[in-house]
């Protein structure tokens, strides 16, 4: 980071894109006061400042709900689409052929991901589109006055919805079935977790899952809710201390040997995960499952990097696409020439 | 009279003997036992000795052991529609044996495997029992694979007995079967042995025969599944992405098949031009499209009425967003399952209505497998031009049969990208740009695409109301004009729309508009009509929204029929409401059954309303 002159003279801080913070910024939030997924566009917006993201090379999408709206609160710079209640993995996974250098930011919500959209969600898993998919969790649907979702805890009693009888669904754990590369959970009242989890998302060559609890203040903050600021507070266990280190810059977190382990991301950049109360390896997906069963018995909010697979390709890669974006291919490549007309007549019968 | 009906005319000089070159047969057999091979290398036979020949496959829905039936018909005056008759009947299937039986015309041939023991009561009709067993056996095949070719007996048999050159029998396995010999051989050794044995054992009593002409020989023979990827690819297909569905998924498997063939990358070897991706459902099938066409890609799926019915709110999306990609709707009976496996034109409104709010969606209309090569390039084009989702509404009878079609055309036009502005544009604009503005006055806007490095490029494409910045909005204003551009953008599709197909005769009695498959039945049935001195005008439809030629050909007819196979009249509804101060004009002929439309029913209903 270095300081420039902006046109009126004023002295600013810049990142090495060149760009201030006030590049990173969306429209203002129209969410409530308080509500988590705002300070996850914060932290979206201080990760890719940064990181020294271009927003021109980002393309964020979403599907419906609270959670949906918020691409529209952040990089203003980048493209998006919000387009259908959970079906925001197709649209992505169709957008992102258009030109493999951009980087996706997906965000959903409880009921965007694991309602409406639970298939496409296991689909985006399996196919490890290049992609941070940010569920904003808050148990309950906001934007259509409080109603239970499927993340909403067994017993859970809301105004005017009565108390909650079935089993709840857990992204987390769902994600690791489905063979997802990259398994976070973490707490909108933990920003710091947060801002480094979607660093090291964002540097994954595959789909990051981040699993973020992000409490509604208005329908769903009682103390004892599960996905409320108190509980959540009261409970979260963070697995380790996350650093987030970019490429090509000496790893300056100091750490003793046996006390942290360091992961190297697919562009260079390394994730150092700093021991806490436990050695926790998350390489392996069995003990992820372990310790995700482990905080369910007892009632613990565990939030860090859950699992990690970097060996993965992902799903652009499968492809051999050229070089050159897809969608800037001339029409000479793309429409076979003349005199492959005749061939193509002698195929048929 | 069709291009093709008018040629044969010219080159037919072998006379007009009652059973030569003029006839349906139709092989009765059960489904899973090869015998598609067998009927196609008759059809294809027949073609390859120059004479004008159609086959559909009436196939159920299911993998082995249901009846299916295979009608061919050999027409010398290039008369390729079903029939509702047939003068040879060739059972194989125990099953149906006796309702195959009632099914041949008096004086008509019935060939039947002799080991299916019913008593045969018809008097009117000549018999050939074919020992297909023993016959299987004599030729040399495996024990194992007798099953799989024994159907190549009645191949033998017929090739006998109606006089298909043995040559050209060979010529369409050696097609068939990708020039692998192993497989040609052991299915020619069977039809060998069948046509050696009915030269010794079977006496001709029928006059139904086969002679070669050279009417095919500009013709070339496809499917109009395999002919829409290959004009899809030839369209600059980059992405396409689709769910199986019976009748739609050789579609996109011939896309499988052509694509790697047919875009090798000039500029970077060995690299693939685009991506093709099986999803996991319809619903995600659209999505991924639209996603691909929105970042700039010339994007495609395909499928069938339910697949369509999942895909209706994205569609929607689509318009309203401004999103361009192409949607096949290879059409089949419905509502729900309905019948998978057969033919229909029942979505037509569906699509034309496709999406909830006020929307009009482009349609294309193919009436041939010639017509699905070329609207599989043109609609990028159109797409692309508009901004828009475009239909291309093929059906099973076009997309699954093989018809005998002129060879495809290259493209007429150069590829047509539309309005996309890339950063140098951007840059003379210093950043006057708005997504949705309409700077031309033909409710066209500029757009982008992701990837675009300028920073005035991005924008947040939403289904909610959005100002012509692409801002979010509420604003009843900006709301109304939003949509009202829309429909003006609706309106400007039309100069860009193909024009119908108008064929006209002297003096002309009444006119008759269709579209899409239904097109050889009624030129039959307007040939027969004509003989009885019924003279009709005919206008084809090929696109929706109408060109000026089509209200200019309502203008002209008092009477119009509107034939269609559906049962509500569906294309009659479009024209009355598009249409209103004519409406009375319009006599819907609907009639849907499962069946593609034949002469004799489109002749009977029309005769019938006149009454």
């Amino acid at each position: 980071m270095s300081e420039q002159m902006n046109i009126t003279g004023q002295r600013v801080q810049v990142n090495l894109a060149g760009l201030t913070k006030a590049d990173y910024k969306g429209n203002p939030s129209t969410l409530c006061q308080g509500c988590g997924h705002n300070s996850i566009a914060s932290q979206i917006i201080a990760a890719a400042y940064e990181m020294d993201v271009v927003p021109e090379r980002v393309v964020k999408f979403s599907g419906i709900g609270c959670s949906s709206k918020s691409p529209f609160y952040f990089l203003n710079r980048s493209f998006g689409f919000n387009g259908l209640h959970g079906r925001m993995p197709s649209l992505a996974t169709g957008a992102l052929f258009g030109d493999t250098n951009l980087r996706g930011i997906g965000v959903s919500g409880d009921g965007d991901t694991a309602s409406i959209g639970m298939g496409q969600f296991k689909h985006i898993l399996r196919r490890n589109l290049r992609m941070v998919y940010i569920v904003e969790n808050n148990g309950v649907y906001g934007l259509t006055k409080g109603q239970f979702s499927a993340t909403a805890e067994v017993g859970l009693t809301l105004k005017s919805q009565g108390t909650n009888r079935y089993m709840p669904i857990d992204i987390a754990w769902e994600a690791l079935v489905g063979r997802a590369t990259f398994v976070a959970r973490s707490f909108a009242g933990d920003p710091k977790q947060v801002k480094e989890l979607i660093k090291a998302a964002l540097s994954h060559n595959g789909i990051a899952v981040l699993d973020i609890i992000s409490p509604c203040v208005t329908f769903n903050n009682q103390d004892t809710a599960m996905h409320s600021y108190q509980w959540g507070k009261e409970h979260e266990e963070a697995l380790h201390e996350l650093a987030f280190v970019p490429p090509a810059e000496e790893i300056m977190v100091e750490y003793e040997q046996g006390e942290a382990i360091e992961v190297t991301m697919h562009d260079g950049s390394a994730v150092i995960l700093k021991k806490l109360d436990r050695d926790y390896d998350p390489t392996d997906r069995t003990e992820a499952m372990r310790i995700l069963e482990e905080a369910n018995r007892d009632q613990l909010l565990i939030t860090g990097l859950l699992y990690i697979d970097t060996s993965q390709p992902s799903l652009t890669e499968l492809y051999n696409l050229p070089e050159t974006a897809l969608n800037r291919l001339s029409p000479d490549r793309i429409r076979p020439p003349r005199e492959t007309i005749k061939q193509v007549n002698e195929l048929m019968f | 009279m069709s291009a093709l009906s008018a040629l044969v005319k010219e080159k037919n000089k072998t006379g007009s003997n009652r059973g030569v070159n003029d006839f349906s047969i139709t092989v009765a057999t059960v489904n899973g036992s090869g015998s598609q091979t067998s009927n196609l290398t008759i059809l294809r036979a027949i073609f390859k000795m120059g004479i004008p020949v159609s086959g559909k496959n009436l196939f159920p829905s299911n993998i082995q052991g249901q009846p299916t039936w295979y009608t061919i018909r050999v027409s010398k005056d290039g008369f390729l529609a079903r029939r509702e008759e047939q003068e040879i009947v060739v059972a194989m299937n125990p099953a149906t044996f006796l309702r195959d039986l009632q099914g041949v015309l008096p004086g008509g041939a019935f060939y039947y495997a002799d080991d299916i023991r019913y008593p045969i009561d018809r008097q009117d009709i000549v018999t050939y029992p074919m020992p297909v067993k023993q016959i299987t056996k004599d030729s040399g095949a495996p024990s194992n694979l007798r099953d799989y070719v024994a159907n190549m007996v009645y191949v033998g048999v017929l090739s006998q007995l109606l006089g298909i050159d043995l040559e050209k029998v060979h010529q369409a396995l050696s097609f068939h079967f990708k020039g692998k010999t192993k497989p040609i051989e052991l299915n020619y050794g069977v039809i060998q042995a069948a046509f050696e044995w009915s030269s010794a054992n079977l006496v001709k009593h029928d006059p139904y025969r086969v002679e070669e002409m050279d009417a095919t020989n500009d013709y070339v023979m496809a499917d109009g599944n395999t002919a829409a990827a290959l004009g899809s690819i030839y369209g600059g297909v980059q992405f396409v992405s689709w769910y199986p569905i019976t009748p739609a998924s050789s579609l996109a498997e011939s896309l499988n098949e052509y694509l790697p063939l047919l875009r090798k990358d000039p500029e970077e070897p060995g690299k693939n031009t685009f991506a093709v991706v099986q999803a996991e459902d319809e619903l995600a099938a659209i999505g991924m499209a639209v996603g691909a066409g929105w970042s700039g890609l010339r994007a495609m799926t395909s499928t069938s009425g339910p697949g369509l019915s999942l895909m209706t709110e994205y569609a929607g999306l689509a318009y309203f967003a401004e999103v361009p990609l192409v949607i096949w709707d290879v059409a089949r009976v419905g509502p729900s399952t309905g019948l998978p496996t057969r033919t229909a034109q029942g979505d037509l409104t569906f699509i034309y209505y496709m999406g909830h709010g006020d929307t009009q969606q482009i349609i294309l209309l193919p009436g041939s497998v010639h017509e699905c090569f070329e609207f599989g390039w043109q609609a990028f084009d159109i797409a692309e031009r508009m901004q828009m989702p475009v239909f291309v509404l093929s059906d099973l009878d076009l997309g699954m049969n093989n018809w005998m079609i002129p060879p495809f055309e290259y493209p007429d036009t150069p590829i047509d990208r539309g309005k996309t502005i890339w950063e140098d544009d951007l840059e003379e604009l210093h950043g006057k740009w708005g997504r949705y503005k309409d700077i031309d006055g033909d409710g066209i806007p500029y757009r982008t695409v992701p990837g675009n490095r300028h920073v005035d490029a991005a924008y947040f494409a939403r289904g909610t109301g959005h100002s012509p910045e692409a801002q979010y909005s509420e604003d009843p204003q900006v709301w109304h004009d939003n949509l009202e551009r829309l429909k003006l953008k609706y309106h400007t599709s039309r100069q860009y729309m193909p024009k119908p197909a108008i064929e006209s005769m002297p003096d002309a009695k009444f006119g008759i508009i269709a579209f899409g498959s239904t097109e050889t039945a009624i030129e039959e049935a307007r040939h027969q009509m004509a003989e009885e001195n019924i003279p009709t005008d005919f206008m084809r439809l090929r696109a929706i929204p109408f060109t000026d030629e089509v209200e200019a050909f309502i203008q002209d007819h008092q009477c119009i029929y509107v034939v269609e196979l559906n049962r509500d009249g569906q294309l009659t509804q479009i024209l009355r409401a598009e249409f209103p101060d004519y409406a009375s004009r319009f006599v819907p002929i609907a009639y849907t059954d499962g069946l593609s439309l034949t002469a004799q029913r489109v002749r009977e209903m029309i005769l019938a309303e006149m009454e």
